[in-house]
């Protein structure tokens, strides 16, 4: 008996009563849970990860243990920082390197969730419709989107064209196939209930279909996202007048290792920001995820 | 008078292993204040007729007729009433009565007047502006229930509507669907795996055998009616008559296993 008792505990079976953090002295009532693995918040540790990152870096370049053109010193950022802000680097300024970025990667979205999200559903309802489309994304979807982008520039020209149709044709393929992975989520008792309830075939799509399939379709939106974001820095190093992608490319043109740093950073801050943006839209617009 | 006639129906299925005759010259008649349950082991066809009534599924042979009009497809004079509660959780308990309305192209107001009344009728009149995921699973079942008399069928179709509930709320539910029949006056065709359930819905219970799904027995029944009278279920359940019928349909139901079994 004992030793079954024993081998449970061993195999992390729940175990009694956990100690609250002010147990029989503060008055509170011990409590029991189960353990689940790998949980319990982990912020502080993130904290102190970054701060000691931080710090490594502060250090070595302080003490110059590494030369400030492979990795300048965390100050040197700051300044950089206020003389892109004014525009002292290049042509323009952070907040100009920023919009145009921004422009290229929302226009670009915009079309594809316009024309991704139908085509999807499409593909989902309609034996025609995945026939004609499947093979086409399925195919250029693998493609890493700077391989196509000589044709794009071939095509449409080095201006805004190019690099928003690049953009586009990048976060269309997973917006339109979340979207299709989406109407198959749908239960076949939701559609047959509403056909029962009178409901026409396209009453349907637009009632039952394209709801139902709204989680996976904001799945497909934020990887969309952030593939575009990734491709537009990219094409912007290779072809662009302005934006984030080509001020980076600018400074290690000029071995500006701290712009180069900097630009890195802003990157990265704006993609934080899109994910955080879409998970917020996700609790907004499918609060019933995962709860039926 | 709405009538619902099954006449000669079958259906067979192509699977990998050849043709499988899930129905076999079903014939069934229904009618107004009627309220047919159908029993049986599972592989019988009863799941099968259903979906053939609401017109989920065409019949092989035969035809199914619902006041002399054959059924070609699904419509809103079939009400169906699934297991799982099959809701919409993106829209919230009123809406979802009132979704059979809004593909009619009802204004709001009215749709709501007709989702209001047929949720007090449920009993659910004080949660129409929840989720569906905040009620829990009997609450979910007597919305399907309130969704589908909102488009006021002449039939209503359920599919075990209570095989996923615990059995205090299935008892609670039971005499809900009693209460409701009886009020409305619609027909019912009913399905279920628990014989109890059965013999106290039932006005008439069909036991269905299968390979092939066809229909073995058939009992006239008046318990839902004593329930009615007396608003006791725990009376009617403990009868002596209620209890003998139980061990014979149940006895019924078993000598088929058998016998299969041996073949």
């Amino acid at each position: 008996m004992t030793q079954v008792t024993e081998a449970a505990r061993q195999a992390g079976e729940p175990r009694g009563p956990v100690p609250a953090p002010e147990s029989a002295a503060g008055g509170r009532q011990r409590t029991s849970r189960y353990r689940v693995l790998g949980e319990g918040s982990s912020t502080v540790l993130s904290i102190v990860g970054i701060v000691s990152l931080l710090g490594l870096w502060w250090l070595a370049t302080n003490l110059q243990w590494i030369r400030p053109l492979f990795l300048p010193r965390p100050e040197t950022i700051w300044v950089a920082f206020w003389q892109a802000v004014a525009g002292d680097l290049d042509n323009h300024t952070l907040w100009v390197h920023f919009l145009w970025s921004m422009y290229r990667v929302f226009s670009a979205f915009a079309f594809a969730v316009a024309i991704g999200i139908p085509v999807g559903i499409a593909m989902g309802v309609s034996r025609i419709a995945r026939g004609l489309f499947d093979p086409i994304i399925e195919f250029y979807r693998p493609l890493p989107p700077l391989a196509y982008l000589p044709l794009m520039i071939i095509w449409f020209g080095i201006g805004e064209q190019s690099k928003v149709m690049l953009l586009f044709l990048a976060i269309f393929a997973p917006v339109a196939l979340s979207a299709r992975a989406g109407v198959r989520s749908v239960s076949q008792e939701q559609i047959q209930a509403a056909l029962s309830m009178g409901a026409s075939r396209a009453q349907v799509v637009r009632y039952v279909v394209l709801p139902g399939a709204m989680p996976e379709i904001l799945v497909g939106l934020r990887i969309g996202m952030g593939v575009g974001w990734t491709t537009l820095v990219a094409a912007e190093m290779v072809a662009a007048d302005a934006g984030l992608g080509k001020m980076v490319y600018n400074a290690s043109n000029f071995l500006r290792t701290d712009v180069v740093v900097l630009g890195i950073i802003a990157i990265g801050f704006v993609a934080y920001v899109f994910e955080m943006v879409m998970r917020w839209l996700e609790r907004a617009l499918v609060p019933w995820k995962g709860r039926v | 008078m709405a009538k619902l006639e099954v006449r000669d129906l079958s259906v067979r299925y192509q699977t990998a292993s050849g043709v499988v005759e899930a129905l076999s010259h079903v014939d069934l008649a229904i009618e107004d204040r009627e309220l047919i349950v159908a029993i049986g082991a599972s592989g019988c066809g009863k799941t099968t007729l259903l979906s053939v009534i609401a017109g989920f599924l065409g019949p092989s042979e035969g035809e199914v007729l619902l006041d002399g009009r054959p059924v070609a497809g699904p419509g809103a004079d079939r009400g169906v009433v699934f297991q799982r509660h099959a809701l919409m959780p993106w829209l919230n308990v009123i809406d979802n009565v009132a979704f059979g309305l809004k593909m009619r192209g009802l204004p709001r107001e009215d749709r709501y007047v007709v989702a209001r009344e047929k949720l007090a009728l449920v009993g659910l009149a004080e949660f129409e502006s929840k989720m569906i995921y905040e009620l829990s699973g009997g609450m979910q079942q007597r919305v399907g229930i309130a969704r589908t008399l909102a488009s006021d069928p002449e039939v209503l179709l359920m599919d075990e509507p209570l095989g996923a509930l615990d059995a205090l709320t299935r008892e609670q539910v039971q005499e809900l669907i009693l209460d409701v029949w009886h009020r409305t006056g619609k027909m019912i065709f009913f399905i279920t795996h628990s014989v109890e359930e059965a013999i106290f819905l039932a006005t008439r219970l069909v036991v269905m055998t299968p390979r092939p799904g066809k229909i073995e027995r058939v009992y006239e029944l008046d318990f839902c009616h004593r329930y009615i009278e007396t608003r006791d279920a725990r009376a009617v359940k403990s009868s002596p008559d209620f209890i003998a019928m139980r061990e014979e349909v149940l006895a019924e139901i078993q000598r088929r296993e058998t016998i299969l079994a041996d073949m």
